[in-house]
């Protein structure tokens, strides 16, 4: 059975040196990686009747960017690695949710970045790093 | 005479001082006698008695609405209660569609529309007119206005349109149009075009005179008299900026502290009635007795009925076909689930926030009542009861709260600006669902609709409570004469979701995912 590594990733420096981590890990190890970004999102929050009634397009277009502005750029920059590349995009809590895709996708560890510049969709980690780190299903490594 | 003369002289300075604002309030009466007079015969209209009775026939409506659909569905209020609390939860949410509407999120709007000036100067109303015994009609409205809500929504979500871009558009209009024709029903457009009439109206005067309203009243109260268009044109300028000119902060900013100010307040109120714990069973023996015997009340037992049926309405807007707007953004796969949901609106609306107004303006002692026979004094003209320091609407629930946490009045001014700002947010929104309805989408149309209602906001500020009130509640229960029709017609569909989903509940088709 292969190692399988996710990697919270967010396209900040920081999620790119806990990607390059990975890839030296998976290629050491004989593994696969799978590029995840989670969209920061409660069920509970509030939102105007405008927001409410828009809220399906705008999903679909936060959904549409996050592919294109931070999955496809790692997945092409992993192009040449020689590695199993996968990506998965959610909604939800980032530590939690993080350690659902690890759960449902089988993987044996995730990587992430100590901090995440905030901007884009969503700041990935700060202290979602801890949060993750006693939350999670499997090892967690953090990357500085 | 020399005296006279020195008199005059003294007195023209003042005039001229005095002068400026006698203009400005003359300019608040002008806009008050106006708005009177242009609406006056609506509001007759809607409010005529039964021939030969003092009953508006309005008010039996919504009664008997309320108790068919309590029929038709079986209680479902009582019985559906703890799946609809799960369903809020999320129990029922699938995960992959995380990032949509949440049935949390549409209650939460929905209940920022409704939870405002009807839960602290509405019920003072009722409660100033009626008497303690309006409180208990006033709950059992609530109570089965969970009906009508739960029926009004599931439609909502059921015949909403889905566009091409992802966004939806939903409520009566829609229901009545497609909802009557897949059942062959005649009339639905009719229907359609005289609710988003009565939408816009109401969007005008409950959703926004009202709210403006009473909101210059607690101001007023706070820092002293002064015009009320002043208030009125300061409000505008923000609602403009935020409905027109999309400016999202100050949208978002209300949006996360209405609910903490809706929580603040019953907290408050529950700190008053602990405070006062030995009284609360005498504040329910004055409800219930007050509720049947009328202790000497405007218009006695049929006048605490009537006020404690309206001021529920106006608060909840159960029937009403608001609430299925706001719903209808929700995801989900089973409109009925949505309908679930909505039933808590009245009970935390209603059931809970109004009970705690009512409470504490009945413990903390505002009504005045003859000492001999514990009969409620009249005012003169006999139509409100006395109270301790002359106040009406907002004002008695301020004095209530402040009579027992003086510093309250000034948290109760915030609340209100605030819920007051939020309910107008929402209502310009319903009142433009109902005007793209009509005239079709388009920036200028919406402009339009989105000036008057601004112009609203500063009528609304600076008329008298009276008049304002008065088509306030007219144009909402409007909306609730077409609204019920349809929902009479469309019930059996609701009852075939119902049934449904029922049984694969029970079937253990629907899972929990959590």
């Amino acid at each position: 059975m292969s190692h399988k590594i996710v990697v919270g990733y967010d396209g900040s420096d920081s999620a790119n040196a806990a990607l390059a981590f990975a890839t030296d890990l998976a290629k050491t190890l004989g593994g696969s990686i799978v590029v995840a970004h989670v969209l920061e999102w409660s069920p509970y929050s509030f939102l105007t009747p405008t927001e409410l009634e828009e809220r399906h397009k705008r999903r679909g277009e936060e959904l549409a960017r996050a592919e294109a502005a931070i999955l496809a750029p790692a997945v092409e920059s992993l192009k040449d690695s020689g590695l199993q590349i996968d990506t998965a995009l959610k909604y939800g809590n980032i530590a939690t949710t993080l350690g659902e895709i690890a759960g449902e996708c089988g993987a044996n560890q995730i990587v992430i970045g100590r901090n995440g510049e905030p901007g884009l969709s969503s700041r990935v980690f700060g202290s979602a790093a801890i949060s993750l780190a006693q939350a999670a299903p499997v090892p967690v490594t953090i990357v500085p | 005479m020399t005296n006279q003369i020195k008199a005059a002289a003294l007195a023209a300075p003042a005039m001229l001082a005095a002068s400026a604002p006698a203009m400005a309030q003359s300019l608040d009466q002008t806009i008050n006698e106006g708005f009177a007079s242009a609406t006056g015969w609506f509001v007759t209209l809607i409010f005529s008695p039964f021939p030969g009775t003092s009953f508006p026939w309005i008010v039996m409506w919504l009664v008997i609405a309320a108790t068919v659909f309590t029929l038709y569905f079986g209680f479902i209020q009582f019985r559906a209660f703890p799946h609809s609390i799960s369903l809020v939860k999320g129990d029922y949410s699938d995960p992959n569609d995380a990032g949509e509407v949440s049935h949390f999120q549409a209650l939460a709007t929905a209940l920022s529309g409704t939870v405002g000036l009807g839960n602290i100067a509405g019920v003072a109303v009722a409660v100033g007119i009626g008497g303690p015994g309006a409180t208990f009609w006033m709950i059992l409205a609530g109570l089965m206005g969970m009906a009508s809500k739960f029926t009004e929504c599931t439609l909502g979500v059921k015949y909403r349109n889905e566009y091409e871009d992802g966004t939806v558009s939903g409520g009566p209009m829609y229901y009545m149009t497609k909802g009557f024709a897949e059942r062959g029903l005649p009339a639905g457009g009719f229907m359609a075009v005289l609710f988003s009439v009565f939408c816009i109206l109401g969007a005008f005067g409950g959703g926004n005179m009202f709210q403006a309203n009473q909101a210059h009243a607690q101001i007023a109260n706070v820092v002293g008299d002064f015009p009320g268009w002043i208030t009125g044109l300061i409000f505008a300028i923000i609602v403009f900026l935020v409905i027109v000119g999309g400016l999202k902060s100050i949208a978002k900013v209300t949006e996360k502290v209405v609910p903490f100010m809706g929580v603040l307040y019953v907290l408050t109120a529950l700190v008053i009635l602990i405070m006062n714990a030995n009284m609360i069973g005498w504040a329910f023996g004055e409800i219930f007795s007050g509720a049947f015997t009328g202790a000497g009340v405007a218009g006695g037992m049929v006048g605490a009925l009537i006020q404690g049926f309206k001021r529920a309405a106006f608060s909840n807007e159960a029937g009403v076909g608001s609430a299925a707007i706001a719903h209808s953004a929700v995801r989900t796969k089973e409109p009925i689930t949505e309908g679930f949901v909505s039933l808590l609106e009245p009970f935390i609306d209603t059931v809970v926030i109004c009970t705690m107004t009512a409470l504490v303006i009945i413990i903390t002692g505002q009504l005045v009542s003859d000492p001999n026979t514990g009969l409620y004094l009249l005012d003169e003209g006999a139509s409100t009861i006395q109270t301790v320091d002359g106040n009406k609407g907002v004002a008695l629930t301020s004095a209530a709260f402040s009579s027992a946490i003086p510093f309250f009045k000034y948290i109760l001014a915030i609340a209100v600006i605030l819920f007051a700002f939020s309910t107008m947010i929402s209502w310009s929104y319903y009142g433009l669902k109902a005007w793209t309805f009509l005239f079709g989408e388009g920036q200028t149309k919406e402009l339009v609709f989105k000036i008057i209602f601004c112009i609203f906001v500063v009528i609304g500020a600076s008329a008298n409570l009276g008049p304002v009130i008065d088509f306030s509640d007219a144009a909402i229960f409007a909306m609730a004469v077409v609204n019920i029709v349809a929902l009479y017609f469309l019930m059996p569909v609701v009852k075939g979701e119902l049934d449904s989903y029922l049984s694969r509940l029970k079937s253990g088709e629907i899972k929990k995912f959590h």
